[in-house]
């Protein structure tokens, strides 16, 4: 039996809409996926080459004043860290615009949980804005695309290259390394065979890491981004998993990518990610059949992640019966704020305080701030690390809270129950709705109920 | 009708047996907790750097392997040739009154992989590598309060926005952020009892978070949905102050005044690829700032109390090209508190020569963390070396007591 509607949107969606339809079935789910990414355009975030720009504008700035405490370096400084601030606003306002008002939430969760997977976290203002733009560039163009495809340009994007170390890492025996006696540093090498593709039991050794990172040297980045610098680069070749790499002399960017394929390509990255697919999105235990079903999807296209995707919304297990999972904190948010159905300008238009009051904080609270996740490995999966006493006070203060806010024309909780659960609203969930003594705690409550927090 | 203990207790009762463990009807059934023995562990998330905190300054090797950090941070003497990171300075007088204790090379069974996440687990879980990671559920404090006698709810606490898995498991416990707050009319609180029945994970948070943000003496009634807003934006700079290390060791000893016996926190921030100088720095003063805490605020009862500080393993014996230090084997374990036997170092030291290092590259452990562990719950809590080594500790070997407490 395929899936329905409801299960549809909520599963693979961010829930029901006052504004547009449940996708009426998985064909249709994947005709809006394989069709043009017209709501990142609606509600735009600076691409990376933008936000890097900025930061080198700021970090340029910052020395000037450093050097020379002008009244000019002092006002140029000034309008660089505004310009980051209002990067990291738009950022926040696009997020939410897309997942409240895309026909296609699909690809809203897709790059959520790619996202997840390749994990960033930079630390201080500087960076903030260089996350979601790092997400918009080496990520989301690649959901409905090739897994491969999306690897390359995660490490080869300045942020992981950041987060990870790799931009530090230097071959001892490259021509940097013998003049300054600097080293190599193997973050990156071992989460890339660790976290982002074979997975910890994926059949690799520390030796395979130390070679890794050998070939992984080079990988650099510049004010202006991306760069591959050969000088830093160990002279190879290095032997990955049984086979050779590199050796060109100078060293050169293919030598890197022809090993980031060939992880991309193995085996075991396709079993390590058709689970972690199934557990994300549909169980948490999830139908042996459907991992193995995702798996030879992904090995019979090389990692084609429109037809993985495919095989997920199609695939039986997928019709089971929700509630298996907790929504995670910005699975939370955004579904409420899918639910409340507000004007775009609602959301566009929010300033930094509401921005504060009504994201950010909150989702700390609830236990997972945006946009950073306390480690490469991401966000917990199971709904136990999430229901806790302090996560759910966080949610049940923000859904009292933060409807308002978007939309100060509150919907009656009576018609609220069932635009935002339809038929999934139990006794007493509707008892609520009817029951709360002021519209705000009623819609609350609905969001609130355990039938909204699990999916 | 307002809510009280009361109705909220007949609310549960109708769920039956799903909730019978659970904090409020068992706080109410037993009023012994395990004794009056305090346990405190601190996970050090990221792996520590042991040989930076306690520096082997008379080995030979040490500043041939970190040519750049042993001059970066150099401690002064401690004793038997290791040196103490200037940032746990503040700790000498525990060190001086013999109630702090390091073990210098020591570990779980985790090897080769060098994963943070597996090597927490495998902390965590208590096991060994005869059980595949993640294999047993729960953690080992939580299978410990199975063991003992009259637990209640309220004797293990996990504070802090994530209960670790050191503390999960079939025994219930209790966990609270101390920046977390709750505020309902007493319409809507009654409400979201009855929406929650049904659901037990739903059902046990919100009752613990009703429970807990009334007795921290937070709920001042709120009425409109203009100061439930302003709370909301208000609990940002709070929110950074409440998370920080001193107040979550406040919170813990505020806990373990009460009916609490064991906490658990994490820290975090160990991680030092790069730029280890500063990040070790932080990270030290984040654990030196808890433990004083924990010593200041629990007063009297500091004398019954052991604080363990462990992480999931330690890190590579030389410095990197990025002026840190990468994934390791054997690392550091920190003893304290008044029920420790401290002045002193515990388990000997490999050394740091080439061949005598794991991998020839990693300090060697030559010792299992766990056996720390077990010997501290066995001397606090009395429990049996065999059910030690089966219950609590799958397959350890207890060995004989290293003497750790007093």
């Amino acid at each position: 039996m395929p899936a329905d509607p409801l299960t549809l949107a909520i599963r693979f969606g961010y829930g029901l809409s006052p504004l547009h339809p449940p996708p009426a079935d998985a064909d249709a789910l994947m005709a809006a996926l394989n069709g043009p990414d017209r709501i990142a355009r609606q509600y735009r975030q600076p691409p990376s080459p933008l936000a890097l720009s900025r930061v080198a504008v700021q970090l340029q700035a910052k020395r000037a004043m450093n050097r020379d405490e002008t009244e000019a370096n002092r006002r140029a400084l000034r309008a660089a860290n505004r310009q980051l601030a209002e990067d990291y606003d738009d950022a926040r306002r696009a997020l939410m615009a897309r997942a409240a008002l895309s026909p296609d939430p699909f690809r809203e969760r897709l790059a959520a949980f790619w996202t997840d997977h390749f994990t960033v976290h930079l630390p201080g203002g500087r960076w903030r804005s260089v996350v979601p733009a790092y997400v918009e560039s080496a990520i989301r163009p690649f959901v409905a695309g090739r897994f491969a495809g999306m690897l390359r340009a995660v490490v080869t994007h300045p942020a992981m290259l950041v987060y990870l170390d790799q931009f530090q890492s230097v071959g001892p025996q490259s021509r940097t390394g013998r003049q300054s006696g600097r080293g190599l540093n193997e973050n990156l090498a071992r989460e890339l065979m660790e976290l982002h593709t074979l997975g910890v039991d994926g059949g690799y050794t520390q030796d395979d890491v130390r070679e890794l990172a050998e070939l992984l040297t080079g990988l650099s980045i510049s004010d202006e981004g991306f760069a591959f610098k050969p000088q830093l680069a160990e002279p190879g070749p290095e032997v990955v998993l049984g086979r050779r790499y590199g050796g060109a002399e100078p060293a050169r960017l293919d030598e890197v990518l022809a090993a980031v394929d060939d992880l991309a390509r193995h085996p075991a990255t396709a079993a390590h990610l058709a689970r972690k697919l199934a557990v994300h999105f549909v169980s948490d235990t999830p139908d042996p059949d459907l991992v193995a079903a995702l798996a030879a999807r992904w090995r019979e296209t090389d990692g084609d992640l429109a037809a993985v995707a495919e095989r997920l919304v199609t695939h039986p297990a997928s019709a089971a019966p929700l509630g298996a999972k907790a929504k995670r904190p910005q699975e939370f948010l955004l579904s409420a704020l899918r639910a409340l159905g507000p004007v775009p300008r609602a959301l566009t238009g929010m300033g930094r305080r509401t921005l504060d009051g009504v994201f950010s904080t909150p989702l700390r609270a609830m236990g997972q701030a945006w946009p950073e996740a306390p480690g490469p490995d991401g966000w917990p999966e199971e709904a136990g690390s999430w229901i806790t006493p302090q996560g759910l006070a966080a949610r049940i203060t923000w859904a009292m809270a933060a409807p308002r806010v978007v939309r100060p024309d509150l919907p009656d909780p009576r018609d609220f129950v069932e635009t935002a659960l339809g038929p999934l609203a139990g006794r007493e969930t509707r008892f609520a709705a009817r029951a709360a003594e002021t519209g705000w705690e009623g819609v609350g409550l609905v969001l609130a109920s355990p039938e909204f927090n699990r999916r | 009708m307002q809510p009280t203990r009361r109705t909220m207790l007949k609310g549960l009762g109708a769920i039956g047996c799903s909730l019978a463990a659970h904090p409020l009807t068992t706080t109410m059934t037993f009023a012994a907790a395990p004794g009056e023995n305090r346990l405190v562990v601190l996970i050090l998330r990221g792996a520590m750097d042991g040989i930076g905190t306690l520096q082997p300054v008379a080995d030979p090797a040490y500043a041939r392997l970190r040519p750049e950090l042993s001059r970066a941070s150099p401690g002064a003497d401690l004793t038997q040739g290791f040196a103490l990171h200037p940032r746990l300075d503040p700790l000498r007088p525990l060190w001086a009154a013999g109630e702090l204790a390091f073990v210098p090379a020591v570990s779980t069974p985790y090897r080769d992989q060098r994963s943070h996440f597996d090597g927490q687990d495998m902390l965590e879980a208590g096991t060994g590598r005869d059980v595949p990671v993640g294999a047993v559920r729960g953690g080992w404090l939580n299978r410990m309060l199975g063991v003992v006698p009259g637990v209640t709810a309220e004797t293990a606490f996990a504070i802090g926005r994530d209960t670790p898995l050191i503390l999960t498991g079939d025994q219930p416990i209790s966990s609270w952020s101390p920046a977390t707050r709750l505020d309902l009319s007493p319409q809507a609180r009654l409400l979201l009892e009855r929406l929650y029945e049904a659901d037990p994970l739903f059902h046990a948070a919100a009752f613990e978070a009703l429970e807990l943000a009334e007795s921290l003496g937070r709920s001042e009634e709120v009425d409109s949905f203009g100061e439930m807003m302003r709370m909301t934006r208000d609990a940002q700079a709070e929110e950074r102050a409440a998370e920080g290390a001193r107040a979550l060791a406040s919170f813990a000893a505020a806990r373990l005044r009460e009916e609490t016996r064991i906490a658990s926190f994490s820290l975090t921030g160990w991680d030092t690829h790069r730029g280890q100088r500063s990040a070790l720095d932080q990270a030290l003063r984040r654990l030196s700032d808890s433990i004083l805490t924990l010593r200041d605020e629990l007063g009297p009862l500091w004398g019954k109390t052991a604080v363990l500080a462990v992480t999931e393993f330690g890190r590579t014996a030389a410095e990197n090209g990025t002026g840190g230090t990468d994934h390791g084997t054997g690392g550091l374990m920190l003893l304290v508190g008044g029920a420790v036997r401290g002045g002193r170092l515990f388990g000997g030291w490999p050394g740091l020569d080439e061949s005598a290092l794991y991998d020839r590259r990693d300090l060697m452990p030559l010792d299992d963390v766990r056996r720390y562990a077990a010997w501290v719950l066995r001397g606090l809590y009395g429990i049996e070396a065999g059910t030690l080594g089966s219950v609590v500790f799958p397959g350890l070997d207890l060995g004989d007591d290293p003497g750790v407490l007093v």
